[in-house]
């Protein structure tokens, strides 16, 4: 639990430490970080956040699909709902300290807590999206299942944004001051993962949709990701530099990648199984880059100090 | 809690709060505003336990006032703390941060004393850099050894602890309902409810609570609420010998701290300055506050923290924007023909 005052600055130092020339010094406690950094696992984390959005679109994917007659295509997107929201629920739980209590999850709701309505949304989503897939692989009153696949699309479009209020709803910088533009990133970033999965996964005749899907969310993804940065003023640092720099350049290399591929996946089924890879790669390594950029924020007591003492109390 | 208020005993309050209907403090519907006409997610609130669904008859709002120009570093509040909550040892490392070898409150820290040295100009009472090992450039420590007359040593002591916020954020994420206000107006964990999520623990503005790596809960100050109902004063503040650490009602300690700022003042100790006492700052006032005699960050304290529930309305409104622009960019998709 103790960490060692490695910054080596004293507690007068102002820090203006190597390779953050531009930086206005400040004052801080031996260079400690004045928030905690989240306990938060990894992958665990990244994992949940990644499957939740995947599966979010691939559910509106499968349902649309399923109105307009593309039974392939369906099917992806209806396995992938179920699988995706079912490995978050277990990314979730296992991340959990106590992971045996994960039904006190549901144990109230709360509008103020984004975990607690993102429960309520993740819960029964899992759930119908389960059965649905459960109706899909069996043929089992398949009609009901239909229906049911309604409902969870319904649902859906919140599972791939509920993950940016939970993360912006934080002391974390890196994350409360992008809380605009984190959403679009994380439901653009949840609509190419599904498109995809779809590419890669639904036969090359059924998968012009999906292949739309990948070459618009990756785009829309690389904007709101640059949105999210140039709106970020200090807070982009975190963002371009270090583990989270590197993560979320290879992020934009892979999507735009996707986006490429996906424009020409029609008549290849191997450039189709790489638009699947590389989406699936640039989404989850969208949210990984996210999640070590905030984490990057809590560690370095710049992030905390400098925003509050200049911005005052104006609308940080 | 007094004897005569018994119709509302404690842990049926605790239940009651925990329920939904205690927990929800969503301004979405209805006549919501606090007593004060606040916000209920932020800004001031007189009383957050009537606000939280305690009864009329809940006791007055209790808090800590720590007077930091009193300390002398004693850490006994630290070791009082630590015996009367049974919290078990957490590492004996030496850190090179003056006497602070505790660095930082935890699941296993409720209570913690930082130790700043400065050296100042006895006459202006100006601080200068004392030159301790550092990665400021030289630029920043301008004044070290021109300056002949910073000839004193200050010793900056803090016990720092859990502030109780008026507008708790690590209440307002706690998805299961285990962070609770008291009857107190503290904010206290169930830890038979908590299931170790760790969401309170990146929400708190001042990095107090955390999840105890070993049972894997979230743990902090409780204001020794199993002390407060039997009419004692929590456990540091009952050590301290100096009286830096009060125990009271908050509306008294506020004064009290008034007046001890202005008694300051007239010394000459124009840097003396109350910090977390003003019901109008971003968590609306904190349950525990502080004299502090430099900037906040100097003690590892945020400058200007906020609640940040109170962007929560914004934040969904953003977060329901883009899933829709998530599922009509899917629909979008399907228009097209089949190739």
């Amino acid at each position: 639990m103790k960490a060692r005052a490695d910054r080596g600055a004293g507690a007068e130092g102002s820090d203006r430490s190597a390779g953050h020339e531009t930086r206005e010094p400040f004052r801080s406690y031996y260079g400690r970080p004045i928030i905690k950094e989240p306990t938060w696992k990894v992958p665990d984390v990244p994992a949940y956040l990644y499957l939740g959005g995947m599966a979010g679109a691939s559910s509106v994917m499968g349902a649309l699909a399923q109105l307009r007659g593309y039974s392939r295509l369906r099917r992806v997107g209806l396995l992938c709902a179920a699988g995706g929201s079912g490995a978050s629920v277990l990314a979730l739980i296992h991340d959990l300290g106590r992971p045996r209590r994960f039904l006190n999850m549901l144990r109230v709701f709360k509008p103020t807590s984004p975990l607690s309505v993102g429960s309520w949304i993740l819960a029964p989503f899992s759930a119908l999206s389960g059965a649905v897939a459960v109706s899909e692989l069996t043929g089992f009153a398949r009609p009901l299942a239909r229906v049911v696949a309604g409902f969870a699309a319904v649902l859906a479009p919140a599972m791939t944004t509920y993950t940016a209020v939970l993360l912006a709803d934080t002391a974390v910088p890196g994350w409360h001051e992008t809380r605009r533009e984190l959403p679009f990133v994380f439901a653009f970033s949840s609509v190419a993962a599904a498109g995809a999965l779809g590419t890669g996964l639904a036969p090359r005749s059924e998968a012009a949709p999906a292949r739309r899907m990948a070459v618009i969310g990756s785009l829309g993804e690389l904007l709101a990701s640059r949105v999210l940065e140039q709106r970020a003023g200090r807070i982009a640092e975190a963002y371009r530099t270090g583990r989270a720099g590197t993560t979320l350049r290879t992020a934009r290399v892979l999507a735009a990648g996707c986006a490429l591929g996906a424009l020409f996946a029609r008549r290849s089924g191997s450039v189709a199984v790489l638009v699947a890879a590389s989406g699936t790669a640039a989404s989850a390594a969208t949210r990984y880059g996210v999640f070590e950029a905030g984490r990057e924020t809590a560690r370095d007591p710049y992030y905390t100090v400098v925003p509050q003492r200049q911005d005052g109390r104006s609308e940080r | 809690m007094s004897p005569d208020g018994a119709a509302e005993h404690p842990l049926f309050g605790l239940a009651r709060a925990a329920q939904p209907g205690g927990d929800v403090r969503t301004s979405a519907s209805g006549p919501v505003d606090s007593p004060a006409g606040g916000n209920r997610l932020s800004g001031p609130l007189a009383d957050p336990s009537a606000e939280a669904g305690y009864s009329e008859r809940h006791p007055e709002r209790m808090g800590f006032f720590t007077d930091t120009s009193v300390c002398i570093g004693c850490k006994a509040c630290e070791v009082a703390c630590k015996e009367w909550n049974l919290l078990e040892e957490d590492g004996l490392d030496l850190t090179g941060m003056s006497y602070d070898n505790t660095t930082e409150l935890g699941a296993t820290t409720w209570r913690h004393v930082a130790f700043v040295e400065q050296r100042i100009d006895p006459s202006t009472r100006a601080r200068v850099d004392i030159g301790m090992p550092g990665m400021g450039a030289p630029s920043t420590t301008p004044e070290e050894g021109a300056d002949s007359d910073a000839t004193e040593v200050r010793w900056l002591m803090s016990s720092d602890v859990c502030k109780h916020c008026t507008h708790a954020a690590c209440l307002d994420v706690c998805p299961t309902g285990a962070l609770i206000r008291s009857e107190y107006g503290t904010v206290v964990v169930q830890d038979d409810v908590c299931n170790g999520c760790g969401y309170c623990v990146p929400a708190c503005p001042y990095g107090v609570i955390d999840i105890h790596p070993d049972n894997g809960g979230a743990f902090k100050c409780t204001l020794c609420q199993d002390r407060l109902g039997s009419g004692l004063a929590p456990a540091c503040a009952t050590a301290c010998p100096t009286e830096s650490i009060q125990y009271g009602p908050l509306d008294q300690l506020r004064q009290r701290a008034e007046q001890r700022l202005e008694q300051l003042h007239e010394q000459g100790m124009t840097e003396a300055r109350l910090y977390g006492q003003d019901p109008t700052d971003g968590v609306g006032g904190d349950g525990a506050f502080f004299l502090l005699l430099d900037e906040p960050e100097v003690y590892g304290l945020p400058p200007d923290p906020v609640v940040t529930t109170r962007d929560l309305p914004a934040m969904a409104a953003h977060a329901a924007i883009a899933a829709a622009t998530a599922a009509l960019t899917v629909a979008a998709c399907f228009l097209g023909g089949r190739r």
